[in-house]
């Protein structure tokens, strides 16, 4: 269970608070204005940002003294998620070992996963070489092949249209049920939200609220989502 | 720890040999020699800033305006000087306008007086040899940085060449005209090996020309702290206001590419097509000139060529390497979090010169052991520190792109330590590091500086040995030792520039 234990962040003149937990496995979707906080919070999360006050947990423990590649979560930026000049087998192999020393059997898992997001055979191939869908894809293998239980997204698919992108929703759906990750996702969607989440964190003036049923939000919505939806 | 570490080194190495001077000068009071030194180290890096700085701008607008084949290739070849060695540049240069060069014959044919490279002129002559093609690169960027739409706008409403010049140009040069003619007159303050060569006598010394003099020569250590100390204030002082001459020129974004604009004809044609040739011919003849005097004896080489060129590959090898890694790990830290006194401790060295650095490192080192005996040791060293705020400030931006792009990618996979260094910053930054290894390497290879102070009669290095060939009037064996000089410099530039491009696959 990830906690967020009375945190407060703070960039600048930027404030956001937030007070919530979130279930193993649950699906989670943050929604809310640009410039609300989304990504500070998934980045705070993630580690890049320390808290001002409060405590991250998971199960328990506090996070602050790991490092952002010790934590129990993968993480998917908007952009730059793969290394353009490591092959995707290295690429993915970074998931397996930060050394990019493979075992037999680590390099076998690294084909298996690259079979299963549709990648079999382009191992040896660089990003560059790759569409957009194929780039998120092996990001997602690796986050596959990481296997940590929390998966938190910023807006990885944003780019890619909606039948790309509606299409990484049902991979990313597998990878978190293959590993049992609880996924915290960012979408400026509401699609995305009700097509994928269980839950909704809506975050808006310098709050982010703590999970709601994703149909009941969107049913009944409170007044800072129904002016972000415009309804 | 280890970039702080680095810059406290750097900061020690410079500032101490600047206390190591103050300590060792024994008067205050220059002499009327030195005073001498002083007025014509200036006047000549005045002469050859303005000089430079004057054929600079009618070359880099003709280069500008004017389309003709080889055009790519002669921009490109304005950017080897910089490595060039200087000694193999002023051997040229002594050929050609020397006393039995092709000028002179051509004067007396003509019943003239000959003239003398050697002194203000011949000083003044082979600094602009270096520094034109640096202005003219430099300044060609200006011109290419005014958005092309600007100049459409003008052609569009008829403006003449003087009024485009007036409106679009003039803005431009006056913004970076300051900063380069300051940059040329820093350059030429430091330009030893020139002075060396062809200056010299109480007429045309410079003041690290009487630093040389007076260690070497007259074994006065005072007098020569006290003119280092003298060359480094002067340094000192024109570097702080160089930092402050910086200014971008302001002409609002332009989003076109290069567009061949129409050029005016007539005179102003012929006028550019004359002064292109000038030029080429120029900076052609004297380098052809030392292939041609030195070819015949590449095959009778004197013997102390290849060792002079492997205590010469030695030293530039290993100042290559040190520079690029201080250079490398400074920029890696500046990226990760700036710090003014890191960034400060990799420009300091600007304010610094070879015989400056040479002369507080050979008081330093006098006391313990015999000069000589670590004068490859210093030489590296001192060329290290010297090129390090040029690589520094190549690796800078692309240590901070690199970081920017994917810093939180590498932390959030855990990629650390000799990982981190393997698999991520070293085939990112391959090009930078292979150009900037291959920069350093050449530099060093030519440099002609501190090596004069510390060598002893056997220990020369490559320039040194030409210098001393040239010195005893060997001119075909020393045109011979410049050809393998030159052919060594540009195959080291070319080897690490090529290791890196291999590297740098994305």
């Amino acid at each position: 269970m990830l906690t967020l234990e009375a945190l407060h962040l703070s960039q600048g003149s930027f404030d956001l608070r937030a007070d919530w937990s979130v279930q193993a496995g649950a699906r989670v979707a943050v929604i809310g204005p640009s410039g609300a906080g989304k990504s500070t919070l998934l980045m705070a999360i993630a580690g890049f940002l320390p808290p001002a006050r409060g405590r991250i947990l998971w199960q328990g423990r506090d996070l602050a003294a790991l490092a952002v590649g010790d934590r129990p979560m993968s993480v998917l930026f908007q952009d730059q998620n793969l290394f353009p000049h490591l092959t995707i087998a290295q690429n993915l192999g970074l998931g397996l070992s930060p050394q990019l020393r493979l075992t037999p059997a680590q390099r076998d898992a690294v084909e298996a996963a690259l079979q299963r997001v549709g990648l079999a055979g382009m191992g040896a191939r660089k990003p560059a070489q790759l569409s957009g869908g194929q780039q998120g894809r092996a990001a997602l293998a690796r986050a596959l092949l990481r296997a940590r239980p929390l998966l938190v997204l910023d807006e990885p698919f944003a780019a890619l249209g909606p039948a790309l992108k509606s299409e990484m929703l049902d991979l990313l759906d597998e990878v978190a049920s293959a590993t049992g990750a609880a996924v915290l996702m960012v979408t400026h969607d509401p699609a995305d939200a009700q097509r994928f989440a269980g839950q909704t964190v809506l975050v808006a003036e310098g709050v982010a609220q703590p999970p709601c049923e994703t149909a009941a939000l969107f049913a009944n919505p409170p007044p800072a989502l129904a002016a972000y939806l415009g309804t | 720890m280890l970039p702080k570490a680095l810059g406290l080194g750097i900061a020690a190495l410079i500032l101490g040999s600047a206390a190591m001077l103050g300590l060792r000068a024994e008067s205050w009071a220059l002499r009327p020699a030195d005073w001498a030194a002083v007025r014509f180290t200036l006047l000549q890096a005045a002469l050859s800033a303005v000089l430079s700085l004057g054929l600079a701008v009618p070359l880099a607008r003709a280069l500008f305006r004017r389309r003709f084949v080889g055009r790519g290739a002669l921009i490109r070849l304005l950017a080897a000087p910089f490595v060039l060695p200087v000694v193999v540049a002023v051997l040229g240069i002594v050929t050609v306008f020397g006393r039995a060069g092709p000028i002179n014959a051509v004067l007396e044919t003509f019943h003239l007086p000959a003239v003398s490279i050697f002194g203000l002129q011949g000083v003044v002559l082979a600094n602009v040899f270096f520094n034109l093609p640096l202005a003219t690169r430099m300044l060609l960027h200006g011109w290419q940085a005014i958005p092309v739409e600007r100049f459409r706008l003008a052609a569009s409403l008829g403006m003449p060449p003087s009024a485009q010049l007036r409106h679009l140009e003039l803005p431009m040069l006056r913004a970076q005209a300051p900063a380069i003619a300051l940059v040329i007159f820093l350059i030429c303050l430091a330009s030893f090996a020139i002075a060396l060569t062809l200056g010299g006598g109480p007429r045309a010394s410079t003041i690290e020309l009487a630093i040389y003099q007076a260690l070497r020569f007259e074994f006065d250590l005072g007098r020569a702290a006290l003119l280092a100390l003298v060359q480094l204030l002067i340094c000192a002082a024109g570097t702080l206001l160089a930092s402050r001459l910086t200014l971008p020129p302001s002409f609002g974004a332009g989003l076109g590419r290069s567009l061949d604009l129409p050029a005016p004809h007539g005179w102003r044609r012929r006028g550019d097509a004359l002064l292109i040739l000038m030029v080429v011919l120029f900076l052609a003849l004297p380098l052809l000139a030392v292939a041609a005097k030195g070819l015949p004896g590449l095959l009778a080489l004197p013997s102390g060529v290849w060792p002079a060129a492997l205590r010469s590959v030695s030293v530039a090898l290993a100042s290559a390497l040190l520079v690029v890694l201080a250079a490398l790990v400074l920029a890696l830290a500046q990226a990760r979090r700036a710090s003014g006194w890191l960034e400060l401790a990799a420009m300091l060295p600007l304010a610094a010169s070879s015989l400056v650095l040479g002369t507080g490192l050979f008081l330093m080192l006098r006391p313990f052991v015999a000069p000589q005996a670590l004068a490859l040791p210093v030489t590296m060293l001192v060329n290290a520190t010297l090129t390090l705020p040029y690589l520094y400030r190549l690796l800078l931006p692309e240590a901070r792109a690199l970081h920017s792009d994917y810093d939180r990618l590498a932390s959030s996979l855990g990629l650390r330590g000799m990982a981190r260094l393997r698999y991520l910053t070293l085939p990112r930054l391959a090009r930078p590091l292979g150009y900037g290894a291959g920069l350093a390497a050449a530099l060093s290879m030519g440099d002609l500086g501190v090596i004069a102070l510390f060598a002893g009669n056997s220990g020369a290095t490559l320039p040194l040995f030409v210098q001393q060939l040239m010195g005893a009037y060997r001119m075909d064996q020393a045109a011979a030792a410049a050809l393998v000089l030159v052919g060594i410099s540009y195959a080291l530039f070319w080897v690490f520039d090529r290791i890196g491009h291999h590297y740098a696959d994305t």
